[in-house]
């Protein structure tokens, strides 16, 4: 198996997924030539041409509604955005059109939606949200976000599968970061099931993307002090996966939940809400949350590294619970 | 509704050499179905029998009869809210359209959507959204899509002048233009948007001018005369089905009636509406066609009276029929 970064297995899923299937093609900005911002899609117009892989003006609800356009008309979609921070223009196409077409019209609009998101990179306000609250909170939309390279690809195969539109979100922070095992070639990893990526019996976190690693960290840190920490990601919001969720907690009586963007209305508050309400009998511990405090994400490191859901603050907060 | 008005002032209808008289008479059935659909829904909802809005298009009838009747049953077509004519000359039956409208069972829309939001993917129509311009994009990625399969077919998309001032007008036609897209939209500019007059929503002078940002043709017609807009279509298309790209096509209407029915327009000027009456699109045609001696006003007369039974009946019966079960509100959401 080669190891790969989450980067490279993003393009590896694109490139199967092209090769496998002619209604596949890709849009964007800076994508043919160029290679896309982050160089994804590299050396993707040598191979597939130009007329699967379109640079488009900087118009994302063209972008989008173009994707969503030609998912009617047959194809297979996967829009890029440039950054996530940038489907904001793309907004009306994906909560008003695209998630209601499967509702009023019942045909598929197979479009993917996938791109850069996340802060750590003192990149400002404007390059570094995590967007994918306002998705999940838009019955219709599925929404994805991996934390592993191997993951990334096997999602990846999978949202472009889906007859429904998915937002794909690649925190860019774990792009080069993260490197494994990738499997070559067919690997499907279906939407809506969680993984338990370490186990454990005291306490759960549940977590997606980033913070994934931060939880890994943290659990590590936890063992040294006497602490079994299992560690669930739960790779899509949406459809999300209660029963391993619940599952954990169920085992472990014990749950704090941790996302990188910001707290109030976060995905977070839902799986918190959810526990409460189905898994509060084998709580020992009140559900805890660690998310971005309720701010844009400012640019001065000294600034983001506060903003921003710590290791340390993870930490403190899974001591408190596990003491309880 | 009076008939055939004799008065010199109608202006003269520009009859094109595209069109034999066979498809005159296509033309005008169209547009009476859509005016008398107007006509007899409006009654219904006078008398508080209707459900949903009533955005009538009368006015509007010579622009979606006569740009549709161009296309191909394998060309695409995005109408807009005022473009019932379009759905009638795609062929979808009246009672299709009545279901849809009033959210009953049997709908294809299971009762998730009303009116003329549907899409009938059969006879590749695919209806608006409410919200205006978000259709552009769509149209243009539908058209893309087909030059990407090497398919020879058009997209024909609608909007009205005050949708025409939403940015996806703009990124979608830009992006129709650098990709050559097979597409050609018409903006049907009857001289209001809700409240607003065209002197509060842009301060071009045509709205066709516009076209030449974008590199592609723009041309600016009166939308009250079907064979003018017939013939200004079926050059665009041609010329989008060659592959030489889309074209913009602003046809100039008025807006008969309020915005919806519950809007009595009393911020348009009388005058105006006394100068745009004169130009009734289906008038205008009816004269015509009786001046050519290609129908008589007999039977135009016998053809009004048949499609309002009709259109009577199907609408009473559609009316009579349960909403759709309530479990259909969970059915869906994804496929
Ligand atoms: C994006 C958006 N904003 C506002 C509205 C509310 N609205 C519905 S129709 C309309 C006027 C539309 O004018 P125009 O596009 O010229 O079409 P017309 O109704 O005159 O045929 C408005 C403001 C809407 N549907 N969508």
């Amino acid at each position: 198996m080669p190891t790969m970064t989450l980067l490279q297995a993003i393009s590896d899923a694109l490139r199967y997924e092209m090769r496998r299937d002619e209604r596949v093609f890709l849009l964007g900005e800076d994508i043919a030539e160029f290679g896309g911002a982050f160089k994804v899609t590299k050396g993707f117009v040598e191979e597939f041409g130009k007329q699967r892989v379109i640079n488009t003006p900087i118009s994302e609800a063209a972008i989008i509604g173009g994707a969503i356009g030609a998912a009617l008309n047959g194809l297979i979609p996967v829009a890029e955005m440039q950054f996530m921070d940038f489907i904001t223009n793309g907004f009306n196409q994906l909560v008003n059109v695209a998630a209601t077409t499967a509702y009023r019209w019942g045909l598929p609009v197979p479009i993917v939606v996938r791109g850069p998101v996340g802060g750590g990179m003192s990149a400002g306000p404007f390059h570094s949200r995590s967007a994918e609250a306002w998705f999940a909170h838009t019955p219709g939309l599925k929404v994805v976000f991996p934390a592993f390279p191997a993951d990334a690809k096997g999602l990846l195969i999978a949202a472009i599968r889906d007859p429904n539109p998915v937002l794909f979100f690649e925190h860019k922070g774990l792009y080069r970061k993260i490197r494994e095992d990738v499997p070559e070639g067919e690997h499907f990893v279906p939407l809506g099931k969680a993984r338990i990526v370490r186990p454990g019996t005291d306490l759960s976190i549940i977590t997606y993307g980033r913070m994934v690693h931060i939880a890994l960290e943290v659990a590590a840190r936890l063992e040294d002090e006497g602490a079994s920490v299992e560690v669930v990601d739960i790779r899509t919001l949406v459809p999300f996966d209660e029963a391993t969720v619940f599952d954990s907690v169920q085992r472990t009586n014990r749950v704090v939940i941790t996302h990188e963007a910001t707290l109030t209305a976060g995905f977070g508050a839902e799986i918190a809400a959810r526990t409460a309400d189905k898994a509060f009998e084998y709580l020992d511990a009140p559900i805890r949350r660690v998310a971005a405090f309720d701010a844009p994400v400012p640019m001065a490191p000294s600034l983001e590294q506060a903003m921003l859901p710590s290791a340390e603050k993870l930490l403190d907060t899974c001591r408190q619970v596990l003491e309880y | 509704m009076a008939d055939v008005v004799e008065t010199a002032e109608i202006p003269a209808i520009t009859p094109t050499k595209l069109l034999n008289d066979q498809q005159r008479v296509a033309l005008l059935r169209w547009m009476l179905h859509a005016r008398i659909f107007d006509e007899v829904t409006i009654r219904l909802y006078r008398q508080g029998k209707m459900f949903g809005s009533v955005f009538a298009q009368i006015g509007h009838e010579a622009i979606s009869v006569g740009s549709a009747a161009v296309l191909q049953p394998e060309d695409a077509i995005f109408p807009m809210h005022r473009d019932l004519g379009a759905h009638f000359v795609r062929g979808v039956p009246l009672r299709t359209i009545a279901l849809n409208h009033l959210a009953r069972q049997g709908s294809m829309m299971r009762g998730t959507d009303g009116t003329g939001h549907y899409a009938d993917p059969q006879r590749k129509l695919y209806g608006n959204i409410s919200h205006l311009g978000a259709m552009i994009p769509v149209a243009v990625g539908y058209a893309l899509a087909a030059q990407l399969k090497g398919e020879p077919i058009v997209v024909l998309n609608y909007i009205g002048e005050g949708g025409a001032q939403t940015g996806e007008f703009h990124e979608g036609l830009n992006f129709a233009a650098v990709r050559k897209a097979p597409f050609v939209l018409i903006i049907e500019n009857n001289q209001y948007a809700y409240s607003t007059p065209t002197t509060e929503e842009y301060a071009c002078k045509k709205l066709s001018d516009r076209a030449i940002g974008y590199g592609i043709p723009g041309e600016t017609i009166d939308g009250t005369d079907v064979e003018r807009v017939y013939e200004a279509t079926f050059y665009a298309v041609e010329r989008a089905r060659n592959g030489e790209g889309p074209s913009l096509i602003e046809a100039i209407c008025m807006r008969m009636r309020g915005h919806a029915e519950h809007d009595n327009a009393s911020y348009v000027p009388r005058e105006l509406l006394e100068y745009w009456k004169k130009r009734d699109p289906l008038l205008r045609y009816q004269r015509f066609l009786v001046e050519n001696g290609i129908l008589s006003e007999a039977e135009i007369q016998q053809m009004r009276h048949e499609i309002e039974a009709e259109t009577v009946r199907v609408l009473d019966e559609v009316l009579q029929l349960p909403f759709p079960p309530a479990e259909e509100a969970f059915k869906n959401v994804f496929l």
